[in-house]
């Protein structure tokens, strides 16, 4: 017998399938907290990852991401295709991903996104490849990720994020990164570490 | 033929290394704080982790359903599912898909599931070095080591052990043993392997049927880069790892960062839905492991350790784990889970009989997790079927407790029993005890006698109505 159908055999041998649902419980599907404090929220718990977070009206999020590029002195600047040109900064060289190969995004000093949407409870960004977020190899190879989070962006829940992130998967099937702060370890004698693969410095800009 | 004190044995060993008992006080209530911090912060715990039950329990037992969708889907998406019924199949399988590839190198995410099929080794004899880019892993690695938590494999070691590791491997005599500097060496010698890696292995927190989709939650980001930048992505899941939809990702993405890590979410969670043109691996393989898992779920009793998450909560509150440290369970699954799951997936051969003894039957390990696993519950279970299995076979502890049961069951001989108790006191039996051979002393070892009253309540009894 092949494996599959072996394994499937194996499977209606060992139980008997009852009527049980998969999911009684009430957990919390939506968020209760009105929608003027989730970018509050959401910027909090960002920061207690030791994220740096940037509070911007609207039309000046070019002046500040070109001062964070300032400040990590990053003079070369990936960003996709569909990036918003109001946001490209002018002060320094911007590059866009149309394929570039992994020696050229090894050569950013940095990349500059949007995002899918961004969780205020757990303080988190997805990023959705396309749609302003860039795939998936240009917010991972270079040193400094900076992204762009609207307001109107923040969900206060996970479950709220899922059930959005559901109809993307079946919509689009692209594929989804969820970021809570930058990379990090805590292997060595539990000390957090932040920054080891994954760029080690991330910069998130509320537009509200 | 099962072994019941091999656990023992190991824990002895492990018992007097004083550096690993400090590393693991430490390590484990660290994290312990944290998760409790984390959790309370939630006002649907509760709800949370009896949906997570709910789900698991639902999924088990539709178990042929889900795998079937989770087949069309991943297909329909680009990606090839393959099966195997052991350990052996899927190591043939990846080796395959490696070869293939004309590659001899493969990069590799931290992944228990792999550890299981000892997948390393079987490269290795294929002529293929499968990298681990785990920093702990890598540490394990490079020191012909093996891991001891869950979450974190190299919790027995401390920054020096580790500096002193890198100086003789990866980096140079310069180096020093801040945390800091030795995450920088480790990318150093990391990121041109990954920059030029053909081919990335990964496991895998989850699987939705519904889409397809694989879910890699992670905190390094060598997740991120194991399954984005190579052209082909090797995914070994156990079947148990299915989630029903989408939504399912709701409860579990609460669930798992806050009993793990104690985060209100881990830096990196990467979702994939087979093959996206321009965007990460050209060629997807998910591997379908059974590999004892159907065995397991054939316990009614038993089958509860597959909802198993491999948040490492349960480790981390258990008095045992906490003193033996993962080693002593000569297992993948250390502490109270791998007590459970490591003998129903090895059908209680060798010393795997011993695992469900490793407990003190506390129950904190089901307060903790966070799919409400009945620990204690299957641990009995499974020590009553250790004992089923000594029936008919001479065995010292079961003719003692048959004669006491004789002896409980008949008034007469019960009290004839006490008079006997009093006069042989407690001191003597324990000093005869204690010089006897082989069973009856390992008996004694962690077992007080109690003190024989000088009157027993019948005797009182008796004497009172007169």
């Amino acid at each position: 017998m092949r494996a599959r159908d072996e394994i499937l055999a194996r499977v209606r041998d060992a139980v008997r399938p009852t009527d049980t649902g998969s999911d009684p419980a009430a957990y919390r599907r939506v968020g209760m907290r009105p929608p003027e404090e989730l970018a509050d929220l959401f910027a909090e718990r960002v920061s207690a990852y030791r994220a740096t977070v940037l509070h911007t009206p609207k039309g000046d999020v070019r002046a500040a991401v070109e001062s964070a590029c300032l400040e990590s002195r990053a003079r070369r600047l990936g960003v996709p295709v569909d990036l918003p040109v109001q946001w490209r900064p002018r002060t320094l060289e911007v590059v866009v991903d149309d394929a570039l190969d992994i020696p050229e995004l090894d050569g950013l000093d940095g990349v500059l996104t949007g995002c899918e949407l961004a969780v205020a409870e757990t303080g988190t960004i997805v990023l959705a490849g396309g749609a302003r977020s860039g795939r998936r190899a240009l917010t991972l190879v270079p040193d400094l990720h900076i992204c762009v989070v609207e307001a109107d962006q923040i969900v206060e829940l996970v479950p709220e994020a899922i059930a959005r992130l559901g109809s993307v998967t079946r919509d689009t099937g692209r594929p989804l990164t969820l970021v809570s702060g930058p990379s990090a370890t805590s292997d060595i004698e539990l000390d957090r570490v932040e920054g080891v693969h994954g760029p080690r410095r991330l910069v998130v800009v509320i537009a509200e | 033929m099962s072994d019941t004190k091999a656990f023992a044995r190991a824990a002895a060993k492990e018992l007097a290394n004083t550096q690993l008992r400090a590393n693991l006080y430490r390590a484990t209530h660290t994290i312990r704080a944290k998760r409790a911090a984390a959790v309370s912060e939630l006002p649907d715990w509760e709800e949370l982790r009896e949906a997570g039950r709910a789900i698991k329990q639902h999924v088990l037992e539709h178990l042929d359903r889900y795998l079937l969708e989770f087949e069309q889907a991943l297909t329909a998406a680009g990606g090839h599912v393959h099966w195997a019924r052991d350990a052996a199949e899927a190591n043939a399988i990846v080796a395959r898909v490696v070869k293939a590839a004309r590659a001899d190198e493969a990069v590799k995410v931290k992944s228990l599931t792999t550890d299981e099929i000892g997948l390393n080794e079987a490269l290795e004899a294929a002529g293929i070095h499968a990298l681990e880019t785990d920093f702990a892993e890598l540490i394990l690695q490079l020191d012909g080591d093996t891991p001891s938590h869950i979450l974190v494999p190299a919790i027995h070691r401390n920054r020096t052990e580790i500096r002193d590791l890198f100086r003789r491997t990866i980096a140079g005599p310069e180096l020093g043993d801040d945390p800091r500097e030795l995450a920088a060496a480790a990318r150093r010698y990391l990121r041109e392997r990954f920059l030029r890696a053909k081919v990335g292995i990964s496991g895998a927190n989850f699987g939705i049927a519904e889409t397809g989709t694989i879910v890699v939650v992670e905190s390094e980001g060598n997740g991120r880069m194991c399954t984005t930048l190579p052209h082909i992505l090797i995914s070994v899941l156990g079947i148990e790892k299915l989630l029903p939809r989408f939504e399912d990702l709701g409860v579990f993405l609460q669930l798992l960062p806050r009993s793990s890590t104690g985060e209100r979410m881990n830096p990196y969670t990467s979702l994939w839905t087979g093959v996206t043109p321009g965007d990460g691996p050209k060629e997807l393989h998910v591997v379908l492991l059974d590999n004892g898992r159907t065995r397991v779920l054939s316990d009614a009793k038993g089958r509860q350790a597959l909802a198993c998450i491999r948040c490492s909560a349960c480790l981390n509150v258990c008095p045992v784990y906490e003193r033996a440290g993962g080693h002593a369970y000569e297992s993948v699954y250390p502490g109270p889970i791998g007590a459970i799951l490591t003998p129903q997936l090895a059908d209680l051969a060798g010393g795997t009989a011993s695992l469900p003894y490793a407990s003190s039957l506390c129950g904190a390990c089901y307060d903790v997790c966070p799919v409400k696993i009945r620990i204690p519950e299957v641990l009995l279970h499974l020590r009553g079927r250790v004992v089923a299995e000594k029936i008919g076979r001479a065995d010292p502890e079961r003719a003692g407790l048959e004669t006491l049961a004789a002896i409980f069951a008949d008034r007469n001989r019960y009290e004839r029993a006490q008079r006997l108790g009093r006069v042989l006191r407690r001191s003597r039996i324990r000093a005869a005890a204690a010089r006897l051979p082989g069973p009856l002393r390992d008996w004694m070892q962690a077992r007080d006698l109690p003190d024989v009253p000088p009157q027993s309540f019948r005797d009182w009894w008796r004497s009172e109505k007169q």
